[in-house]
């Protein structure tokens, strides 16, 4: 159980990886996320479902190598297996037929994002994706984001890839040039916060969907805990999805860095 | 559970008449309570060793011999599930430990567990005869477990279960905690074909996750479960019923009654300014990722933030678990922040007293308002309110009540808010018919744990909210004899 079927690198540090999970890829809808651990005396870490094939029993990780646990990760190799594998956790991601959405991802938050871009021109939307990273080898599935996509924009920091510049310059050149009904945004905090803002500017409803510290990533615990609207809200229980202006990003970043 | 029928024990048998005149009543009152050997303090606090050491053969038998076995055994009223009290005790007395052994296993699925976390001291020992003298109960806690940990070591009297027959039907238990192991348990021995599903990567739920090492080692835990799967039970970790499988998939499998015992764990907070700064956790979360995850043991990836001054918000049992933890994580100065006083704590009695000698410091009548943090928004000062006893509340505890202008800084670099649990909504949340009260628990038939769904029982924290380990394990065993009732009707 459990055990990795393929391995490709998409970059140096960012893998992705095929599992065998036939419940899990049975049950899991666009937005649900597992926790894994490599090994025995390993962490439990959430990580998003990219991809699952019903068929074949199967789900799509895609990791970047950050610390300790993903590293572990990152290191297995096909035939090798996982110690556990929990899911699908978290909150299916709503999509609806809206019009135009813009869904953009920062570096390995491309990888949650793809279903999602699948989903959202499925429903019948106009999708725009907007592709970001520091530079053109952190860029992750250009290829498999352009068959959903009537436009895709692709901002490095280093201008090494596509146009030079953050991916707040991406989304507003969209939303200044056109009616835009949604924005999503998936990657680090800092950049979801800033496209929040953006956004908020616009009235453009977004949503975001985070990545906080687990350990047991099914509501026991509080260690995922944000603020939502000045209420508490667990991510692993009520998202991983949420309304992007009504976060307190200031505060989920101060948390992030617990263990830093 | 009466103490004549139904048990391998009956008080009217020959045995006990005689055993009950060999010792004259006045020799008995006379021997004082045992003590129960412990860990000195200040080595226990440098390692998770389990504190209470246990009784010898000879001390136990000298405290059973205290018992009177009186003709109405007051504190097998005062257990949750009746266990015959007097039945294995008397058989301690006589030198029979094994035999005691079967005695508890006749009601309570985990003997070994019970003997070390029930509250005795609400419960059966708080009905004996002695307090009418106006000395100390019998030692049922400390016989129990005695008789409980001979059978574990010897493997003695189980020999006497005949093999099973399985009868074909399939039932499944969601949650491996107390309430469900003791449910798993009893259907295996009726026959049922029993599979277990849980949401974390170890069985025992609580009892693994939460209840320390140095009050209930893994080990005592694991020989109960190991003992359930040599009987058949099927245990499915990695699996969250209500996400992984839904309870149309349950159906699907075959299974025609569920019983759900998920428990109470969704932490609950105080809600007051700063309780977000990091360095402020749930006690579920720093349990868990000690006891659980290994966190502070060498070769166990998962961190935990160590503190050197650390508060720990509440009075309950998991208070003093989180508390004595952090002692032994190093902390210099563990306080206990209790808004009442040390007489309305709802903890164990022993745990308060092991906690003060292993040099927990008790600020009752305080109540944190706020925390402070550094610049990293690490937390650095608790801020009190110092408070005093006023009228009772619906709990029939006296409502603290702030001392108006009596506030106080606290140097802390690490609280754990240890203010109870409230049921878990995953399963509450998945199944739409499934009736469930404001609170969140799963409201059920008193009578039979019956929810509102015909092929669904529950148990436990997810029906009681959080309560103790021996509430669950008596609902387990409850739920399987309304269920059993259901399935194969006596004729």
């Amino acid at each position: 159980m459990n055990k990795i079927l393929e391995k490709e690198y998409f970059s140096e540090k960012v893998v992705k990886l095929v599992v065998e999970a036939p419940s899990i890829a049975t049950s899991r809808k666009p937005g649900h996320f597992v926790i894994v651990r490599a090994c025995e005396r390993g962490e439990r870490i959430p990580l998003t479902i990219a991809d699952a094939d019903t068929a074949r029993g199967t789900i799509t990780l895609v990791i970047q190598n950050v610390g300790v646990s993903t590293e572990k990760i990152c290191a297995l190799e096909p035939g090798e297996c996982l110690a556990d594998v929990v899911g699908p956790l978290g909150q299916a991601t709503h999509i609806a037929k809206v019009g135009t959405v813009v869904c953009c991802g920062g570096g390995v938050g491309v990888a949650p994002l793809l279903p999602i871009i699948k989903a959202m021109k499925e429903a019948g939307n106009k999708v725009v994706t907007v592709l970001a990273a520091r530079a053109k080898d952190l860029i992750i599935l250009e290829d498999q984001v352009r068959p959903y996509s009537d436009e895709v924009i692709i901002m490095t920091d280093d201008g090494s890839y596509g146009t030079k510049g953050l991916v707040t310059a991406g989304v507003e050149s969209v939303i200044a040039r056109e009616k835009v009904d949604q924005v999503v945004t998936i990657g680090p905090a800092i950049m979801m916060k800033f496209v929040a803002q953006l956004t908020a500017k616009y009235e453009v409803p977004t949503m975001c969907s985070l990545n906080t510290i687990m350990v047991d990533g099914t509501g026991m615990c509080g260690a995922c805990r944000i603020t939502v609207d000045g209420k508490m809200r667990f991510v692993c229980i009520d998202g991983p999805e949420f309304d992007a202006h009504k976060v307190d990003f200031d505060e989920m970043m101060m948390r992030l860095r617990s263990y830093n | 559970m009466s103490i004549n029928q139904n048990t391998s024990s009956p008080r009217d048998a020959q045995w006990r008449e005689e055993l009950r005149k060999a010792t004259p009543v006045k020799e008995r009152t006379s021997i004082p309570r045992v003590k129960m050997p412990e860990l000195p303090a200040d080595y226990r606090v440098t390692c998770n060793e389990e504190v209470n050491q246990g009784l010898s053969a000879e001390a136990a038998v000298l405290e059973a011999r205290r018992c009177m076995d009186c003709p109405d055994p007051q504190c097998v009223t005062g257990c949750p599930v009746n266990i015959n009290i007097p039945g294995f005790i008397k058989n301690i007395e006589r030198g029979e430990f094994g035999k005691a052994a079967v005695v508890l296993k006749e009601t309570s699925a985990l003997p070994a567990v019970c003997g070390r976390v029930c509250p005795q001291e609400k419960q059966c020992e708080s009905r004996c005869l002695y307090h009418k003298m106006k000395k100390d109960p019998v030692a049922i806690g400390y016989l129990e477990r005695f008789a409980a940990d001979y059978e574990r070591i010897n493997g003695a009297a189980s020999a006497d279960v005949e093999p099973l027959k399985f009868n074909g039907i399939k039932v499944a238990v969601v949650g491996s905690g107390p309430a469900g192991l003791s449910f798993a348990g009893d259907m295996i021995k009726r026959g049922y074909e029993v599979t277990v599903f849980e949401a974390l990567h170890e069985i025992g739920g609580v009892l693994k996750y939460g209840i320390p090492e140095f009050r209930l080692p893994n080990d005592v835990v694991d020989v109960e479960i190991n003992a359930l799967a040599a009987l058949g039970v099927k245990f499915v970790k990695d699996c969250v019923v209500g996400k992984t499988i839904s309870y149309d998939d349950l159906h699907e499998m075959g299974f025609r009654g569920v019983f759900v015992a998920s428990g109470a764990g969704l932490p609950r907070f105080m809600g007051i300014p700063g309780e977000n700064f990091v360095g402020v956790m749930s006690s579920n979360e720093y349990l868990t990722r000690i006891n659980l995850m290994g966190a502070g043991r060498d070769g166990y990836d998962t961190p935990v933030l160590k503190g050197r001054n650390i508060a720990v918000i509440g009075g309950g049992n998991t208070a003093m678990d989180s508390v004595r933890t952090a002692r032994r994580m190093g902390a210099e100065r563990a306080m206990i922040v209790y808004r009442r006083s040390e007489a309305e704590m709802p903890a164990r009695a022993e745990e308060v007293k092991h906690a003060k000698e292993e040099g927990v410091e008790f600020m009752t009548l305080h109540n944190p308002v706020e925390y402070l943090a550094d610049e990293k928004g690490r937390v650095k000062t608790m801020r009190v309110q110092r408070m005093q006893l006023g009228e009772a509340d619906a709990s029939g505890r006296r409502s603290p009540v702030p001392v108006e202008g009596d506030v106080v800084d606290i140097s802390v670099d690490l609280v754990v808010v240890s203010v109870g649990v409230s049921p878990n909504p995953l399963i509450p949340n998945s199944i739409k018919a499934l009736e469930v009260s404001r609170r969140g628990t799963i409201v059920v038939d008193d009578a039979t744990l019956k929810s509102s769904v015909d092929d669904i029982y529950a148990g436990g924290d997810i029906v009681r909210g959080g309560a103790t380990v021996i509430l669950a394990m008596g609902d387990g065993r409850h739920a399987a004899a309304s269920m059993h009732e259901q399935l194969m009707p006596a004729d």
